[in-house]
């Protein structure tokens, strides 16, 4: 379908698309099997400029909005979901300093990350604070020119391999939720360490360890916007960061449909191609149909949110709700089509449904979605009335 | 200031090349271009040298107009400027042609120190080009080249890739190198580099601009002319074999004595 997108637009994706085909699709399987960091593909998507889509060209980057970012995020999850997590986490945890850092701040951090030679992290979650971010308990405590950080940040993204860290912490606990901060710590400061590597059910070649703060001491420059913004930082962020997690599905899901699609054409029973049976036409009738109405919402919702509204978090939640649940569905789906053949590791459709359930439950689950909908409807028709 | 040439040809997509049955020569209408694939490793490989010691990457290729989509995909690499060799009397060009014309565009290009080529176009297959134009220019050339390094007194030394190994050669510059696959892994294009390239002024060179008669170019200037194209005969009928290992080796090890009984 044409979604009227520009030149420059159409000549980023082929890029994206190019380097999915060519340096993540032949290696995919085994970056899966043996759960190998991506260093190689980082190093492709840093030749290739794509690491500086968002950034600001004034720090290096390309200074693209959402939407380019989903296609780029669309196209690499075409080759694995993995590589595609670990490169958009990075944004996930650049996204606090484009919105809230100072021009030191970004002059300190963006342009490593816009060469890519630098990952970034972002870490929000905590043992006892998942679905409920307002429950953290690391903390942040002024000292002087410095905050002294203590706390444990459980299923970072990135986590080990990034050089740089955005921690959401309490710098007032008395404050509760309007008592947290964001703060930029590094992989070399005094206090910051790692747990080890978490096994995963999919996205095998992304890493999720554990942040481990003690007595991690920190200028007191590294603080973003002011003491008690951390968590509308948060919001922020994830706001921002929804539809790219829907564009993930979008290129997941069509990946899926043309393994399926394919094979339905290659196998035989009962003396024709499975493709021609109506049952098998129907699944691939609705997965083809899913896809293109959850592109269609994440475009959508991408071009809103670069024509700069003041608040778009329903519209987020919905590209990241609708698009990831039918990302689920139709890698299910995917694998029905091929039955026996989509259930082997042979063949990709397997890793790929192992792949989907993620992005059902980060970036905030697909319950949290619901939520952050319900709310902002709520609002809208007590106005209305 | 190290000035690299890479030299590039734009090649039909397709294995089913379709021949014009006057001039055997390729026929590309219809058929999706792409750039020969030895030289995106001579592209890379030029590039490398551009960063490893600084310089500039100017692209060269001898086509039909539309040959400079190959040049402005090349560009998208990060080579700092292209040219096209394009003349209606250049068509049919045989190696020799191509390369003289070649020869007097690196001329007008004020020289080169380092010529990079594929080791042979995959449509016409002939290798002949790159060696030809180092002679042309009156420069050592080394074919095959699987790795370069380079000794203090600014020398190349060159591993050539042969049947059974490699061999090193030295040489002393400017020289033309030609490339196999083996020597590097072809970086992906950049996207500021595309973005450049989609602008990029593309001048055309013809036959006026590089100050050759239509007799030394094309056809008229080539020295060999296709009189036939055809298919290589095949050889015997091939057979499949399935089974057990152990069988398929005892079966395989009678009709090897059987066979070189028969020859005795
Ligand atoms: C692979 C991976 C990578 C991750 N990367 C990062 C990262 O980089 N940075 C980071 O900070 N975090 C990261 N996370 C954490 C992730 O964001 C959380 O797992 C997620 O927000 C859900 O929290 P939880 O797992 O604690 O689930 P819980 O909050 O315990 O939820 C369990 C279930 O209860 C439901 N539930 C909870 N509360 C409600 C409610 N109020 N209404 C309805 N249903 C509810 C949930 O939807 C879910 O189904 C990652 C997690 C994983 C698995």
């Amino acid at each position: 379908m044409d979604y009227l997108l520009t030149e420059e637009q159409q000549m980023l994706q082929d890029l994206a698309r190019q380097i999915a085909h060519e340096r993540i699709k032949p290696i995919r399987a085994q970056l899966d099997e043996e759960e190998i960091f991506p260093w190689d593909v980082l190093a492709d998507l840093a030749q290739a400029d794509l690491c500086g889509t968002v950034i600001p060209e004034a720090y290096g980057g390309l200074e693209l909005g959402c939407l380019e970012n989903c296609l780029v995020l669309e196209a690499l999850a075409e080759g694995c979901v993995g590589v595609a997590t670990t490169y958009a986490a990075s944004f996930l945890g650049a996204y606090p300093l484009l919105l809230y850092g100072t021009d030191a701040q970004k002059h300190r951090y963006l342009p490593p990350l816009a060469r890519g030679e630098a990952l970034a992290a972002f870490a929000l979650t905590e043992p006892q604070a998942g679905s409920d971010a307002g429950a953290i308990q690391a903390t942040a405590v002024k000292d002087g020119d410095f905050y002294v950080l203590n706390g444990a940040k459980q299923w970072i993204t990135n986590a080990g391999e990034a050089e740089f860290y955005t921690v959401i912490a309490l710098t007032d606990r008395s404050k509760g939720v309007r008592g947290a901060s964001a703060l930029m710590v590094e992989k070399n400061d005094p206090g910051i360490s790692f747990g080890k590597k978490e096994k995963k059910m999919g996205i095998r070649a992304s890493v999720t360890r554990e942040v481990i703060l003690e007595d991690c001491r920190i200028p007191a420059d590294r603080l973003l916007g002011k003491p008690g913004l951390g968590f509308i930082i948060t919001m922020k962020t994830l706001d921002l960061a929804r539809p790219g997690a829907g564009a993930l599905a979008v290129g997941l899901a069509q990946s899926a449909m043309d393994e399926a699609a394919a094979f339905a054409k290659e196998r035989h029973q009962f003396g024709a191609p499975i493709f021609s049976f109506q049952a098998v036409q129907h699944l691939l009738a609705n997965m083809a149909t899913q896809i293109e109405a959850a592109r269609a919402l994440v475009y959508a919702v991408a071009r809103h949110i670069d024509s700069k509204p003041k608040d778009y978090s329903k519209q987020g939640a919905m590209a990241k709700l609708f698009a990831t649940d039918m990302a689920m569905q139709v890698t299910v789906d995917a694998v029905q089509v091929m039955g026996g053949h989509g259930y082997m590791r042979e063949y990709p459709v397997e890793k790929m449904m192992r792949d989907a359930k993620i992005l059902q439950i980060f970036e905030g689950t697909n319950q949290i979605m619901r939520n952050i909908i319900g709310l902002a409807l709520n609002k809208e028709y007590s106005k209305k009335k | 200031m190290l000035r690299i040439v890479v030299c590039i040809k734009q090649v039909p997509e397709t294995q089913e090349v379709r021949l014009d049955p006057v001039t055997h020569t390729l026929k590309r209408e219809g058929i999706a271009a792409i750039i020969n694939p030895f030289d995106l490793y001579a592209l890379e490989e030029g590039l490398r040298v551009k960063d490893a010691h600084g310089g500039t990457v100017t692209l060269l290729t001898m086509g039909p107009p539309q040959a400079e989509a190959a040049l402005r995909e090349a560009l998208g690499f990060g080579a700092d400027a292209a040219v096209l060799l394009s003349d209606q009397a250049f068509a049919g060009a045989d190696t020799w042609a191509t390369a003289l014309t070649l020869a007097r565009a690196i001329k007008k290009l004020g020289g080169a120190d380092l010529i990079f080529c594929g080791k042979q176009a995959i449509d016409g297959d002939t290798a002949q080009v790159g060696p030809m134009l180092a002679t042309i220019l009156t420069m050592p050339y080394v074919a095959w080249a699987r790795k370069l390094t380079w000794s203090e007194d600014g020398n190349l030394t060159v591993e050539r890739l042969l049947d059974h190994g490699y061999d090193a050669v030295e040489t002393s510059l400017p020289a033309l190198v030609t490339v196999v696959k083996e020597i590097n892994d072809p970086r992906v294009p950049s996207f500021k580099a595309k973005l450049k390239a989609k602008k990029e002024a593309i001048p055309v060179w013809g036959l006026a601009d590089l100050n050759l008669s239509a007799r030394e170019v094309g056809l008229s200037g080539s020295f060999t002319q296709v009189v036939k194209v055809f298919p290589p005969p095949a050889r015997g009928t091939p057979e499949i074999w399935t089974g057990a290992p152990e069988e398929l080796a005892a079966r395989l090890w009678r009709r090897l004595k059987e066979q070189s009984q028969a020859q005795l």
